[in-house]
């Protein structure tokens, strides 16, 4: 068998950005209509690596090679130009225009100087039956699903004609299916002869699509592997640098009583749309009841009226009996809620105070951190020291901004100070590991264990299966701001949630 | 674009029209009352036509401007001046020193529009206080240059403010003379058709003005130009990673913007009236963002906007035509400074949202960062 033709190679790139060696020699390579799994953490490089062969960046060393010849990307016109299309991990769609409108920017077709909405429209067409990519040319990018944005993505790489195409995180934020369905688009599109990127820190779609898997770690390629070689523990390994524990470690759960009670909870958006629908639930002491979903189903307006940020439009909320609806952040904390938020910078921390201070957040109007009005640094100073200890928060000093760390710390600090407070009855984990490295991961989900195992009800709100299923005791799945469905966590599986979060009706089990 | 909006301000322009009309029918009758309105209408709503579109180019590409008033003040000030200059020291025909001083305007106008672009583009200065010192500057700058520089004791003029070259004609569009015959020998037939030809007859920028309103809407909708200019207001990084110049599109577009609002500073002292005075756009950049944001940025709604502050300025020169005749129960419409509020209190009313909500670019007044 004769070695199959390589279409692009990097070799010894090196990229310096300031205070990080993003890429440090690297060397890569792609070969026709085969699957090329990149694998790493976050801040591993493979998006900067990336990033450098599509031209947002240029290398400091090294050369791109693209079907033998050296690229010179200045802008990724040059990189369109030599047949690479990038779908991005925040889509870069615009919500406003239509999928034709966005399929040709850039690459506009026009007659007499006015757009060719109909020609590019049968392109699209044409596009979309040859590889099975279903969309509609005309309609508004905005409303789509995610799933089906990805794929306008996908049709605008190939409306440039595209030879490699470059997946950076594709399946985050779809569901099982969606990202199935995806898997079969890339294993078309390779039958065709396309040349895929796949850019991922997903062990298992690493294992079950690619046909050769590159690790990266701090800006280095470790090693590249087939997949009928390897296997998961094997892969964690080689992206952290040490033995990674997979699973959670738990012993069985022992429910107490009822602490969270949620009934008929009704919530609106800032659009005013009703985001959520008369949800009822109940979280026991002693359990982490997960909801799962995919993202925009109702879970940040839920978790927000949970938390006192917003306002419900009808229902109760009680926490061990106080009826705590619509009532103001600082009561519910003070009733005994520990809220890690969905987004750590905006609503977690003061990114512009010292972790110090954050981590008094809650409670700094009171003694021993307030006297007569008047803060105590020398109290702040001594919850800081302790904290930064007991939670393996790595930051220079307490006087250190929060914003200068990384994320991993960040929501360390935020886990710090809503767990250590001593009067903690639930837990509110929204998206609480979402963008972590796989350490930081692995520490978080052992707290929250441990809050569960000290009696605490865990109410964690999650979009990665995984998580959820790892680490609650039943599982609430919630489809387009409803509960559609509450499962013992050992009873069921992904395929049968993933069913559900895409909107299978069901009976509540 | 939506029937409610169009609705309101249709109906707003209405009601003035009707207030001017029951006031003045003593006098002369109600077609010619909404005619002459209509004309004082298109032609007085031409700077803010113009600045609206300025505003809408500046913001479809992502550059929040509210420098529009003092890059059209400059540009009144320079427009004027080059026309004299032009004049009086090159010794040009008036009627080239005219046209020569609309292009100076212009100019003017695009340099301004570079110091905005240069700051919020390239320095990321915050746009607002980019905006603002446009403003201030433009002030200073005039009423420096304008008593000290170039006509104070020592320059050409020594001491005295020299003559205009004078002010754009009235073009005519020969609808009486087309439509006259079908009229025959009936005298109100003609009378009517005269009337309805004055609104046709403007000056050049104002009809010029209305001629990019639908040319601006065309380019901005079904063109290239138009599609890379929302894209980088919306989504510049999306703009950016399938190859267009956010940097170059977004300059281009703040440029674009300050030449219509050079042209809208030519309206002031070279089409509307030969002279200068310190101040003399009196608020009218800042009427146009509110048409603009009122028009959801487009150029067809930002006109419709316009017209209706036109409208409240025509019923105030209009009630000053109309002074002597006014019933004793609309007296109060005799002071001036009532009817003068109308285009402030309408902005007002407007800006708070009372018909819908404007959507703006979604990265309108974000520096693009990579």
């Amino acid at each position: 068998m004769s070695e199959p033709q390589i279409v692009l190679e990097a070799k010894g790139i090196t990229k310096q950005f300031p205070g990080v060696l993003a890429s440090d020699n690297v060397n890569f390579d792609l070969r026709k209509g085969e699957i090329h799994a990149l694998l790493g953490e976050n801040g591993a490089g493979k998006s900067t690596l990336m990033n450098l062969i599509y031209g947002l960046h240029r290398p400091d060393k090294g050369e791109i090679i693209v079907n033998g010849k050296q690229l010179d990307v200045q802008s990724p016109n040059d990189s369109i130009a030599a047949g690479i299309g990038m779908v991005h991990q925040h889509f870069m769609l615009i919500p406003v225009f239509t999928v034709a409108e966005n399929v040709m920017l850039g690459d506009e077709v026009t007659k007499r100087g006015a757009l060719d909405r109909v020609t590019v429209a049968e392109k699209i067409t044409e596009i979309s039956k040859q590889y099975g990519l279903d969309v509609d040319p005309n309609a508004l990018v905005g409303p789509l699903p995610v799933g089906i944005q990805q794929r306008v993505e996908i049709v605008k790489t190939l409306y440039r004609n595209a030879e490699i195409v470059i997946l950076d995180e594709p399946t985050a934020v779809l569901t099982p299916q969606e990202a199935e369905d995806l898997f079969r688009i890339m294993r078309d599109l390779t039958a065709r002869g396309v040349s895929i990127i796949f850019i991922t820190h997903k062990l298992k779609e690493v294992l079950a699509v690619a046909d050769r898997i590159t690790v990266m770690r701090a800006g280095r390629v470790i090693n590249t592997v087939k997949p009928s070689e390897t296997d998961s523990a094997q892969l964690a390994n080689m992206m952290v640098g040490r033995q990674v524990i997979l699973t959670v470690d738990k012993k069985d759960h022992e429910a107490h009583e009822d602490i969270l009670k949620v009934e008929g909870l009704s919530v609106r958006d800032q659009r005013n749309l009703e985001t959520v629908h008369n949800v009822s639930f109940t979280v026991r002491g002693g359990e982490v009841l997960g909801i799962a979903g995919v993202q925009g189903n109702g879970q940040t307006e839920l978790s927000e009226a949970l938390t006192g940020l917003r306002h419900p439009t009808s229902g109760k909320v009680t926490i061990d009996g106080n009826d705590l609806t619509g009532k103001s952040p600082r009561v519910i904390t003070e009733a005994g809620l520990a809220h890690i938020p969905e987004d750590r910078q905006r609503h977690g921390l003061v990114l512009s105070y010292s972790v110090a201070d954050n981590m008094v957040l809650c409670d700094y109007y009171h003694a021993p951190f307030s006297s007569r009005g008047v803060i105590q640094p020398k109290a702040l100073d001594e919850n800081s020291r302790k904290l930064i200890n007991a939670f393996d928060v790595r930051t220079p000093s307490p006087f250190v901004n929060a914003g200068k760390l990384s994320g991993g710390n960040q929501q360390k600090v935020i886990v710090a100070r809503e767990l250590s407070r001593s009067n903690v009855k639930l837990v509110v984990a929204n998206q609480p590991t979402r963008g972590l490295d796989v350490g930081s991961i692995e520490y978080i989900h052992s707290e929250i264990i441990k809050m569960r195992d000290r009696g605490v009800a865990v109410l964690l709100i999650s979009a990665e299966l995984d998580e959820i299923m790892a680490l609650s005791d039943r599982i609430a799945v919630m489809y387009r701001g409803q509960i559609v469905a509450v499962v013992d966590a050992k009873k069921t599986t992904r395929e049968q949630l993933g069913l559900w979060m895409a909107g299978a009706h069901v009976e509540t089990v | 674009m939506d029937w409610k909006r169009f609705g309101f301000i249709a109906l707003i322009i209405i009601v003035l029209f009707s207030v001017v009309v029951m006031v003045g029918q003593a006098k002369q009758p109600p077609l010619l009352i909404v005619t002459s309105m209509l004309a004082t209408t298109i032609a007085v709503a031409t700077p803010l036509t113009l600045g609206a579109l300025s505003g809408v180019f500046c913001e479809r590409s992502g550059v929040v401007n509210i420098g529009i008033e003092g890059m059209m003040l400059t540009s009144a000030f320079f427009g004027w001046l080059g026309a004299i200059y032009m004049f009086h020291i090159f010794k040009l025909p008036p009627s080239v020193s005219i046209v020569l001083g609309v292009v100076f305007a212009i100019l003017t106008g695009a340099l301004m529009s570079l110091l905005h672009a240069a700051l919020s583009i390239t320095f990321k200065v915050d746009q607002i206080i980019g905006g603002t010192v446009i403003n201030i500057l433009a002030v200073g700058l005039t009423g420096f240059l304008n008593r000290q520089l170039f006509f104070g004791a020592t320059s050409v003029f020594k001491g005295s403010v020299p003559s205009s070259p004078g002010v754009l004609p009235t073009i005519h569009i020969p609808i009486t003379e087309l439509f006259a015959s079908a009229c025959g020998t009936s005298a109100t037939c003609l009378q009517n058709v005269q009337a309805i030809n004055r609104v046709f007859d403007q000056k050049p920028i104002a009809m010029g003005a209305v001629l990019l309103v639908f040319f601006s809407h065309y380019i901005l909708f079904n063109t290239r130009w138009g599609l890379r200019t929302r894209a980088v207001g919306e989504h510049p990084k999306a703009a950016d990673t399938v190859g267009i110049n956010v940097v170059f599109m977004r300059y281009a577009n703040v440029l674009i913007g300050g030449m219509f609002a050079g042209l809208a500073g030519a309206y002031f002292t070279i089409e509307s009236v030969p002279s200068f005075e310190p101040l003399l756009t009196n608020g009218r950049g800042f009427i146009s963002l509110a048409a603009m944001i009122f028009g959801n940025w487009t150029p067809i709604g930002a006109w419709a906007a316009s017209l209706v502050f036109g409208a409240s300025q025509a019923l105030l020169i209009n009630m000053q035509i109309f002074r002597d005749v006014i019933p004793p129960q609309w007296s109060f419409l005799q002071e001036s400074y009532i009817v003068g509020l109308t285009p402030y209190i309408l902005t007002m009313f407007i800006l708070t949202g009372i018909i819908g909500k404007t959507t703006s670019p979604a990265a309108d007044g974000v520096p693009y960062e990579k």
